[in-house]
């Protein structure tokens, strides 16, 4: 059985839990911590974080590999800029869920509020349930898998990336996309400014499976519909009279 | 920023103990809303020939029984007023239209926080948890309440400026946002003999929905016209004598999280502080969408 490291936020503050898992986490696995037969089968280091409470800013910036998990609701910009870590919150979470994440997995078991995945790089984030609006804006890189709907404004100008929506997708979808694509097993509600639906090729259904089974849900990947950009929106037409 | 509460009991240990569960949620909306803050409580209505009035006095040292040997000098009728150093909440069988008229002509600089049956108001400068301890917040009972902790952007920070906002009688108003057509809005009730008290833009917000009531709208009608009327960023929690009501405008901008369970109805603007709530974690914690009016009314058993 793996050790885990219980954080108990009525015990540490967040500056504490943050400073402990930037400093100190990193250096577990390399210590006597962990038996040689956890350290030879590659075993992360596993903490837990207890009573969230709705607290903002937990575990942001880490940069090692290791399962956090954090047992309950958890506040805004959970997981934020994630790097190599492995992030799971048993709960809901507030606005800008793996904000800016380079790499790593950050997984929501329940819900998440506004801006999940904000300009995020690269990396999974996967959240069981609904995302609220503007789930991936300015995605930069990062895959997203709801299992649920998202809210009005998602993947709004994101450049690079995948949203995958096994549910509906709110209002003005993909409005001013750039390079991201997006898939949706549900209804749309109505596309952004610059979004098209495309048809779905082999290599669609294979990237929506490959993700699907990566974030463990379960969906016919042939059910989604591709939604990318028509890319009238940002090139700059030389020809086009300067009518604004 | 600012931070909105609200909550609504379904039981009656809930309206034994609302101060108690309320408390904490403004106090961690503190972080917020630092500069002031404030409460509306809805209670049992007084006789439907009484009003209850709620007063703010600039200075703590206020002679409330001068005042109210004037009063019932000037106005007659049996009158009660009980106070707590600069807030004074006084029922009687006084006509609002007289009361408030004599009230700007003999004491001007007092502050009519609140008309009605079943309101009272109490909002102040300074920091939630200071404003709760003095004016006993914890010890409230009632059947639901609206409160706000204000981070001014856009007008003075004072007492009047100050959430909740109320307009007519049992009607109350808090807004997290800023409304961008305020004067606007203001201009075009003003021409209809509306009067402001500040410069505050969720002021307006406030007297154009009690406008639309006052019209014979619902307030879930005034609110669709409201849609219409308001332009700029807000979720506002409204409160009338039996509902509790909650809208954000159409691109969600501010925040707001609402838990419903057999107990209680309780919205704030973060998850955080409604985490002590008695069985929050297992119950049904929802984001309310854009545009969308959420209303509970209070039970008609607990009133």
């Amino acid at each position: 059985m793996d050790r885990v490291i219980e954080l108990d936020l009525t015990r540490l503050t967040v500056r504490e839990l943050n400073h402990y898992l930037h400093h100190e986490l990193p250096l577990v696995g390399q210590a006597s911590s962990l038996s040689a037969p956890q350290r030879q089968a590659g075993s992360l280091p596993h903490v837990q974080i207890l009573n969230p409470n709705g607290m903002h800013n937990l575990a942001v910036g880490l940069d090692a590999p290791a399962d956090i998990d954090i047992l309950g609701h958890a506040g805004y910009f959970i997981a934020g800029m994630n790097k190599r870590a492995n992030v799971t919150v048993h709960g809901n979470v507030g606005w800008s869920v793996a904000e800016n994440i380079m790499s790593g997995t950050v997984r929501v078991k329940g819900c998440a509020s506004e801006c999940a995945g904000a300009s995020a790089h690269g990396g999974l984030l996967v959240i069981e349930e609904d995302a609220s609006s503007r789930c991936g804006i300015s995605l930069k890189g990062c895959d997203i898998v709801v299992g649920g709907s998202v809210g009005h404004m998602s993947a709004f100008m994101a450049q690079a990336g995948t949203l995958v929506v096994c549910g509906d997708a709110g209002s003005s979808l993909g409005d001013s996309l750039y390079e991201a694509t997006i898939y949706v097993g549900g209804k749309i509600h109505s596309l952004g400014a610059d979004a098209q639906e495309e048809p779905m090729t082999a290599a669609d259904v294979a990237r929506v499976s490959d993700l699907l089974t990566k974030s463990g849900i379960a969906r016919d990947p042939k059910s989604f519909k591709r939604v990318a950009s028509k890319r009238s929106l940002y090139h700059w037409h030389s020809d086009a009279g300067q009518e604004y | 920023m600012c931070g909105i509460v609200g909550f609504l009991a379904k039981k009656p240990e809930f309206v034994q103990s609302l101060g108690e569960h309320v408390v904490p949620m403004l106090t961690c909306m503190g972080d917020r809303g630092p500069d002031s803050a404030g409460l509306a409580v809805f209670g049992e209505p007084v006789d439907s020939t009484l009003r209850r009035f709620n007063l703010y006095a600039p200075e703590r040292c206020f002679d409330w029984s001068a005042f109210e040997q004037q009063l019932a000098t000037r106005l007659g009728g049996e009158i009660e007023v009980s106070a707590l150093e600069n807030h004074a909440v006084l029922i009687g069988s006084v006509n609002p239209v007289r009361f408030k008229a004599w009230l700007s002509e003999t004491y001007p600089a007092l502050h009519l926080l609140s008309t009605g049956r079943a309101i009272d108001v109490y909002k102040d400068e300074g920091h939630p948890t200071d404003i709760a301890r003095r004016y006993h917040f914890t010890q409230f009972r009632g059947t639901h309440a609206v409160g706000h902790t204000r981070m001014a952007t856009e007008s003075a920070v004072s007492p009047a400026h100050a959430h909740p906002f109320t307009a007519g009688e049992d009607f109350c108003l808090v807004h997290n946002g800023s409304l961008s057509n305020p004067y606007s809005v203001r201009r075009k009730l003003e021409k209809k003999g509306i009067r402001f008290e500040t410069d505050n833009d969720t002021e307006a917000a406030c007297r154009f929905l009690e406008w639309r009531m006052s019209e014979g709208d619902q307030l879930e009608a005034a609110i669709q016209k409201g849609f219409e009327e308001l332009d700029g960023f807000f979720t506002l929690l409204m409160a009338t004598a039996d509902k509790l009501i909650l809208v954000r405008d159409p691109f969600a901008c501010k925040p707001a999280v609402a838990v419903e369970t057999d107990e209680y109805v309780a919205i704030s603007s973060e998850y955080r502080a409604l985490a002590h709530l008695p069985g929050v974690k297992n119950a049904r914690i929802f984001e309310p969408v854009p545009e969308q009016i959420y209303s509970w009314t209070v039970s008609s058993s607990l009133t």
